[in-house]
């Protein structure tokens, strides 16, 4: 793991929290939307909170991509986990929701779970089998 | 409990038995999206080299072009589809936190029967206190 690629799961933990918060900030400034007026949505896609949660969300989405292009899945997954303590951090201090005694102790597990799996390696060498899903469909059909 | 206010005209078993079918449609699609995508993308290869080598639009094209990630993409809509169904019918501090959570473990299952990956004792012990940290926050 270089120190780039420590970037791309910080981006990934970033950007999705981040956008989600934008998200929130838009929707709550549109109101409530009606299922009988959809048309409300192509207004909710001019809103420029909104506008930049949909930027960051793609953004998310390409450094999740790109971090599963070098490391495995189980790893991704809970090294990204950060999102959910920056979005909470977020909903306190920017948004002004309350944290309970709860959240915090949430954001403690997921802190030591992120703690426990970027310690590890981030991919597993499969040797000659490049593919492993290709293999375990090649092995079910000759079975 | 939450779920019970939420489907009135059915029965107490029903009612518990169509809310865990609702989590388990999200965490079931979920899961295959993420272990589609995951798998597309170890075969493409590194999108760092790729970008590299044939830029940015290359690199965009190995991954649209292929079509188990367009696979994984359908699943992870799916689940979005499966999310709002649930999110109409039971309360989001239920759906939320449980699909979250779920899908952490599932994912570790999944991807150490399909994508062949060393789930040792350390990422187990890192899917489950992820697991417990997302359902603490929905507290």
């Amino acid at each position: 793991m270089t120190p780039q690629r420590y970037c791309i799961l910080a981006l990934v933990a970033l950007t999705a929290s981040v956008g989600d918060s934008l998200l929130a900030v838009g929707a709550k400034q549109l109101g409530p939307i009606s299922l009988n007026h959809p048309a409300a949505l192509f207004i909710a896609i001019s809103n420029p909170w909104i506008i930049g949660g949909i930027l960051l969300l793609i953004g998310f989405f390409a450094s999740y991509l790109t971090a599963l292009s070098w490391a495995d899945l189980t790893y991704v997954l809970p090294a990204t986990s950060l999102g959910y303590i920056v979005t909470a951090l977020l909903s306190k201090f920017w948004l002004h929701e309350q944290l309970s005694i709860w959240r915090w102790l949430g954001i403690l597990f997921i802190t030591a779970g992120v703690g426990f799996v970027t310690r590890g390696p981030a991919l597993t060498e499969h040797g000659a089998v490049v593919d492993p899903l290709q293999a375990e469909l090649l092995e079910a059909g000759r079975s | 409990m939450t779920s019970h206010t939420a489907l009135p005209t059915t029965g107490l078993s029903t009612m518990n038995l169509s809310t865990a079918m609702m989590i388990a449609s999200i965490v079931v699609t979920a899961t295959a999206g993420d272990v589609l995508t995951a798998s597309a993308m170890r075969s493409i290869g590194d999108l760092d080299v790729i970008r590299a080598q044939s830029g940015m639009k290359g690199a965009i094209f190995a991954v649209i072009g292929s079509p188990r990630f367009l696979a994984g993409v359908f699943c992870m809509a799916m689940s979005f589809f499966a999310l709002l169904f649930a999110l109409n019918h039971a309360d989001l501090s239920l759906i939320a936190p449980a699909s979250a959570s779920l899908t952490f473990v599932s994912n570790a299952f999944a991807a150490k029967l399909f994508l062949k990956e060393n789930v040792d004792r350390r990422r187990v012990l890192a899917a489950i206190c992820v697991c417990i940290g997302v359902a603490l926050l929905a507290h």
